[in-house]
């Protein structure tokens, strides 16, 4: 009953519930946060605008986003991974989500930023529908803890259009 | 009475005597090994019995509250770093909600064993089948999956798709990739399992 192996796995269980309980409680303290992120994008340049040779129509953008979200950052977020999707509906897709631009944001003293540039992901549709197309640019971020539950919101923009003829 | 017996016994050894006292002995002898060994033995193997089908059930309740055939994964590659790193282990989800850019998702690709897990940047949702066409990407890749499809696939469909990760662990998944790597270590602390059970005293 006193042995050294019996003393280990004691101890051996009651470290690890120990450590499981913490985890959990520093995944629950995220809860207790509530953050208030702000951005914008503008569309400074539609670079061209052209149906491929497969029949889908590709578009190339310059864009400059700038957004603060410090207010996400919590002691147990390890990085906050954002995105930029341009988002709109044609005949056949009820959605269509195209991720234009992404980042990684590993502190909070880069969580307010801006950039300016094309974006990183083909913007490549389903088919012909983008010409003179009304989207949505909506920012998304996905929080990654230091341990425990993920979470994820977004912040809808709305207004934007495409040219109504190639270029 | 047994005082008459036992004279008569030693008084008059007989055959028949003989006989019934070595009867006697090998009942006797039969009876202490059953009485002691039997039970010991069968005592540990409902205890061993109990253990692994107690975490079997627990297995299957996840998959069952998860929705998903794998509910704990373990993270092998560097393509999500730095958020996920090698030997983390990722909880999974698979509800009814529709897949959205964003999502990380775990999916099979036809040919490979392994599945993927990766992050969702494109949807493409049908208006009419609600049928769903995605594009996935690691975030520490320069280029999206396509080149990781099968042949002539060009996207990920629900079906490919085993579960989003909802939540994640550091390092704990550590032992899963040495057991795997250096198949040696399992062996060995299967056996040394093996061994502690049998000489256990309870």
């Amino acid at each position: 009953m006193h042995s050294f192996g019996y003393r280990a796995n004691a101890l051996l269980t009651f470290a690890v519930t120990i450590l499981a309980l913490m985890c959990a409680m520093a995944s629950f303290s995220d809860n207790l946060s509530h953050p208030s992120p702000s951005s914008s994008v503008q569309v400074l340049n539609v670079n061209w605008f052209q149906k491929q040779p497969n029949g889908n129509d590709e578009v190339s953008l310059t864009l400059n986003i700038s957004a603060d979200l410090q207010s996400l950052f919590t002691w147990n977020t390890k990085q906050v991974f954002v995105f930029l999707a341009a988002e709109y509906e044609t005949p056949k897709n009820s959605l269509n989500q195209i991720s234009l631009w992404d980042g990684i944001i590993a502190s909070k003293e880069h969580a307010k930023f801006w950039t300016h540039t094309s974006n990183k992901y083909r913007f490549i549709d389903q088919g012909s529908n983008l010409r003179g197309k009304e989207f949505n640019l909506t920012l998304h971020w996905h929080v990654m803890p230091k341990t425990g539950k993920m979470f994820a919101d977004k912040l809808v923009m709305s207004g934007y259009h495409l040219p109504k003829e190639y270029r | 009475m047994i005082f008459i017996f036992h004279i008569f016994l030693h008084t008059h050894p007989s055959e028949e005597a003989k006989k019934k006292k070595k009867m006697e002995w090998i009942r006797e002898g039969v009876d202490s090994i059953k009485s002691i060994q039997l039970r010991q033995t069968l005592s540990q193997a409902v205890n061993l019995g109990l253990i692994l089908t107690s975490a079997l059930i627990i297995w299957k309740g996840l998959i069952c509250i998860t929705g998903s055939e794998s509910p704990v994964v373990v993270v092998l590659s560097e393509s999500m770093e730095p958020g996920f790193q090698r030997g983390d282990i990722l909880f999974l989800h698979m509800s009814k909600d529709p897949l959205r850019a964003g999502e990380i998702v775990v999916f099979n690709v036809d040919g490979r064993d392994i599945p993927i897990v990766h992050r969702v940047i494109k949807v493409h949702e049908r208006q009419d089948t609600g049928e769903v066409y995605i594009l996935t990407k690691g975030d520490n890749n320069p280029k999206d999956d396509r080149v990781l499809y099968a042949q002539g696939q060009r996207w990920v469909q629900r079906y490919h798709v085993m579960g989003r990760a909802v939540g994640f662990l550091p390092y704990v998944g550590w032992m899963t990739i040495i057991m795997t790597e250096k198949p040696i270590i399992k062996y060995i602390i299967i056996g040394a399992l093996g061994l502690l059970v049998i000489t256990s005293k309870d």
